[in-house]
C-alpha cells in the first residue's frame, strides 16, 4: 500500500504541475474575486470565509479526473484489480495520495490567502483546522465520483456535476466554522459535524468506490 | 405467485398495459376534484388572500419530488439485490418525473413567495434543499445518459442513487444548520392540531392522491418506453455480434 | 491447477463464447487461437476475474492467478526499475527478483531510463518483465508478443518455458509460434456463442420477452 502512495507521489511530482496546479488556481481565484467584487475591506472580510471555501473546493475538483484515468489508460488499473492489494484500499491511498498533492498545499497556504482577503485574524486559525480537517472529505468523495466516471471517454464535466452536490455539507460546515471564527463565536459544533463528515467518508466510500470500479472494469 | 414476478419485464408490459388505462382515468378524474374543488370552492385565506391556493400543487409536487427519489433509491437497492432490470428501469424513468416535481414545487414556490414574503427567491433552508435535491436529479439523469452500456449504467446509477441519498439527506440537515428559514412548518401532519384547517385539507388530500397517481402513471407510462428501448439495443447488439 | 467447466463468457452484456472447457496442470500452456473479436481478450478477463463469467465455473486456487492484458500498465515517467520496484511491492516479492528480471529480459541496461524513453518492444518487454515478479504460478497473457522481434519472441518462449518447469502454467492468446512443444493450442472457433434463435443461450432479460 506504501509503494502505491509513494508511486502515486512521485508522479505528480514528475508529471509536474501535480503540486504546484492546484494551489495556483486557488490564488488565481482569490485573486480575481475582489477584482470582481471590489476592493473594500469590510465586504471581503464578510465574504472570505465563502470565497476561501469554494476555491479549495474548486482546486480540489479541477484533479480529480486524473486520480483514476491514467491508470484506467495505460492499463495500470485493471493490473491493480488483479493484485493482492484490496481495490478499497487502492482507492483509499488514491484519495490521500489525491490530498497529499492538493489539499495539503491548500491547508498551508490558506493563512497567506486569508491574509489577502482580509479575513480577520481570529478566523486564522480556524480556517487552518477547517481546511485540514474537511479536505480529506474532499478528495475521498473525488475519489468517488472520479471512479463512477472513469470509463467515460469525456468524464470531467460530468464528474463535477455528479461530485459538487456530495460537496455540500462539507463546504457549508466548513465555511460555517470560519464564518463562526470570524464573528467570534464558538465553532465547536461545526468543527465536529465536519470531522463525522471527514471520518464517514473516509470509512465507508472507499467501499463505493471500490465498487464503482469494479462495475467500470467489467 | 410472488410479488417478484411482476419483475419479469413480459409479464410486467402485459399487466401494465392493462393497468395504465384505470390509472390515467383515476389520475385525471382525482387532479379534476382536487383543483376544481380547491381553487374554485374554497373561501380565501384571511391572512394569504386567494394566493393560498398555489398549496394545491405545490405541497403535492413537493412531497412527490422527495417520494420520487425515496422510490429511485428503493428500485436501486431491488437492481442491486436481486438483478431485476425492471426495477433499474423504473429508477430510470422516475428520475425525470422527480425532476420535474421538483421544479414545479420551486416555481409554484417561488410564485407564492412573491406576494407573501415579497421575495421570488429565499435562500431558506427548505427553498435550498429543494434547489440541491434538484441537482441532485440532474446528475443522476446525466449519468444515466452519459452511459452506453445498460447494466453497467445501471450499475453505476445505482451506486450513485445510494451514495447521492445519504448526502442529500446530509445536505438537508446542514442547510437546517445554515439558515433558520421563513417558510411555514408541514402543512400535513398527523397531529391534527398543527395541521392547516379541514376546508383546506379535503381537497388537498385529494390532490395529493391525484399527483401520486399520475406520478405512477408515468412512470409506469416512462418504464414501459426504457423496456422497449432497452430490448432494440440488446436485439442490435446481438445483430452486430452476429455480422 | 486451473480448471474451466462450461464457461460462458460475456462482453456488453452478450455472450460472446459458451461452453469453454479446458484444465492446465503444473507445467502446461495453452495457446488459445482464434480470429480478432471471437472472444480471447474476454476470456481471459474472466480468468483473472476482472468480470463474472455468464455460466459455468473457473476453479484455480486463490491469488495464484498473474494477468497481462494488452496494456503494459507502465507509468511513462518512472524508470524502468522504479516501474517494476512499484509492482515487486505490490506482489511482495523483493529488490533481488527485480535484478533478476531485468536479467531474464534483457533490460538491465535500460535499468535507469524512464519508461517513456523506451521503444515499443522495450516496453513490452518490460510489461512482460512484470509477470516474473508476481509470484504466481498461473499466467493469462493477453498477445505478449505484439511489437517484440525475432530475439525478443525467443526471450520471453524462454521465460515462459522456464516458468512452466518451475512448476508453473500459463495460458496464452496469441497468433504465432512460440515453439514451445508443452504448449497445447485450443482454437476457440468452435465455442462461438450461437444466437438464440439458434439454440443459444440467452439473458434473463431477453428470455422474459421470448
Amino acid at each position: 500500500m506504501g509503494a502505491l502512495l509513494i508511486r502515486d507521489l512521485r508522479l505528480a511530482i514528475r508529471a509536474g504541475g501535480g503540486f504546484g496546479l492546484g494551489l495556483g488556481f486557488f490564488l488565481i481565484l482569490c485573486v480575481l474575486i475582489p477584482l470582481g467584487v471590489g476592493p473594500e475591506a469590510g465586504r471581503l472580510a464578510s465574504i472570505a470565509p465563502g470565497i476561501l471555501w469554494v476555491g479549495a473546493l474548486l482546486a480540489c475538483l479541477l484533479s480529480l479526473d486524473r486520480i483514476f484515468a491514467l491508470d484506467w489508460d495505460d492499463g495500470s488499473l485493471d493490473l491493480l484489480a488483479t493484485a493482492p492489494l484490496p481495490l478499497e484500499a487502492v482507492v483509499a491511498m488514491k484519495a490521500l495520495a489525491h490530498w497529499i498533492v492538493t489539499g495539503l498545499p491548500l491547508v498551508i497556504a490558506a493563512p497567506v490567502l486569508g491574509v489577502l482577503l482580509h479575513l480577520p485574524g481570529g478566523a486564522q486559525g480556524w480556517l487552518v483546522v477547517s481546511l485540514a480537517v474537511g479536505t480529506p472529505a474532499l478528495s475521498m468523495i473525488g475519489a468517488f465520483g472520479a471512479a463512477l466516471t472513469v470509463g467515460l471517454r469525456r468524464g470531467g464535466l460530468l464528474l463535477s456535476l455528479l461530485v459538487l452536490p456530495l460537496y455540500v455539507p462539507t463546504l457549508i460546515f466548513g465555511a460555517e466554522i470560519v464564518r463562526r471564527g470570524a464573528d467570534g463565536m464558538a465553532p465547536a459544533t461545526p468543527l465536529l459535524l465536519l470531522a463525522g463528515i471527514t471520518l464517514g467518508s473516509v470509512a465507508l466510500l472507499p467501499f463505493a468506490a471500490a465498487a464503482a470500479l469494479r462495475i467500470n472494469l467489467r | 405467485m410472488s410479488l417478484w414476478e411482476y419483475a419479469n419485464p413480459r409479464k410486467f408490459m402485459e399487466t401494465s398495459a392493462r393497468v395504465l388505462p384505470w390509472l390515467w382515468g383515476m389520475t385525471v378524474s382525482c387532479l379534476l376534484v382536487g383543483l376544481v374543488w380547491g381553487f374554485f370552492f374554497t373561501p380565501d385565506d384571511y391572512k394569504q388572500g386567494s394566493t393560498v391556493k398555489i398549496i394545491y400543487i405545490h405541497v403535492p409536487a413537493a412531497m412527490m419530488a422527495i417520494n420520487a427519489w425515496v422510490m429511485m433509491l428503493v428500485a436501486s437497492l431491488i437492481w442491486i439485490v436481486r438483478r431485476h432490470h425492471v426495477s433499474a428501469l423504473a429508477a430510470k424513468a422516475a428520475a425525470p418525473v422527480g425532476m420535474t416535481f421538483t421544479l414545479i414545487a420551486l416555481a409554484t414556490g417561488a410564485l407564492w413567495g412573491q406576494p407573501m414574503w415579497g421575495t421570488w427567491w429565499e435562500w431558506d433552508p427548505r427553498l435550498t434543499s429543494f434547489l440541491i435535491l434538484f441537482l441532485f436529479y440532474l446528475g443522476y439523469i446525466a449519468f444515466w445518459e452519459a452511459l452506453d452500456n445498460p447494466d453497467t449504467a445501471a450499475d453505476l446509477t445505482g451506486v450513485l442513487c445510494l451514495v447521492g441519498s445519504v448526502f442529500a439527506l446530509l445536505s438537508r440537515y446542514a442547510v437546517n444548520f445554515w439558515n433558520q428559514g421563513l417558510h411555514q412548518g408541514a402543512s400535513l401532519s398527523l397531529d391534527k392540531q398543527e395541521n392547516v384547517s379541514d376546508v383546506y385539507w379535503f381537497p388537498l388530500l385529494v390532490c395529493i392522491a391525484g399527483f401520486v397517481l399520475l406520478f405512477v402513471a408515468l412512470v409506469l407510462a416512462r418504464t414501459r418506453t426504457e423496456i422497449r428501448l432497452r430490448r432494440i439495443k440488446a436485439l442490435e447488439s446481438r445483430e452486430r455480434l452476429a455480422e | 491447477m486451473l480448471r474451466v467447466q462450461g464457461l460462458c463468457v460475456a462482453r456488453g452484456g452478450i455472450a460472446v463464447l459458451e461452453g469453454v472447457e479446458f484444465a492446465l496442470e503444473p507445467g502446461q500452456a495453452l495457446v488459445l487461437r482464434g480470429p480478432n473479436g471471437c472472444g480471447k481478450t474476454t476470456l481471459l478477463r474472466t480468468l483473472a476475474g476482472l468480470q463474472p463469467p455468464l455460466a459455468g465455473t473457473i476453479s484455480v486456487p486463490q491469488d495464484s492467478l498473474a494477468y497481462a492484458s494488452h496494456a503494459d500498465g507502465l507509468k511513462p515517467m518512472l524508470t524502468v526499475t522504479e516501474n517494476l520496484a512499484f509492482w515487486a511491492a505490490v506482489f511482495g516479492t523483493g529488490a533481488a527478483a527485480v535484478a533478476a528480471a531485468l536479467d531474464r529480459m534483457n533490460l538491465a541496461p535500460l535499468a535507469a531510463r524512464p519508461a517513456q524513453n523506451l521503444s515499443a518492444g522495450q516496453k513490452r518487454r518490460l510489461g512482460l518483465a512484470r509477470m516474473l515478479l508476481t509470484g504466481r504460478p498461473v499466467w493469462a497473457l493477453d498477445e505478449p508478443t505484439v511489437s517484440l522481434d525475432a530475439a525478443s519472441v525467443r526471450l520471453f518462449a524462454d521465460m515462459v518455458r522456464a516458468h512452466l518447469h518451475g512448476g508453473g502454467a500459463a495460458v496464452i492468446a496469441t497468433h504465432i509460434d512460440l515453439g514451445l512443444s508443452e504448449a497445447t493450442v485450443l482454437d476457440l472457433a468452435p465455442f462461438r456463442a450461437r444466437a438464440p434463435d439458434q439454440g443459444g443461450r440467452r439473458d434473463a432479460f431477453d428470455e422474459a420477452f421470448a
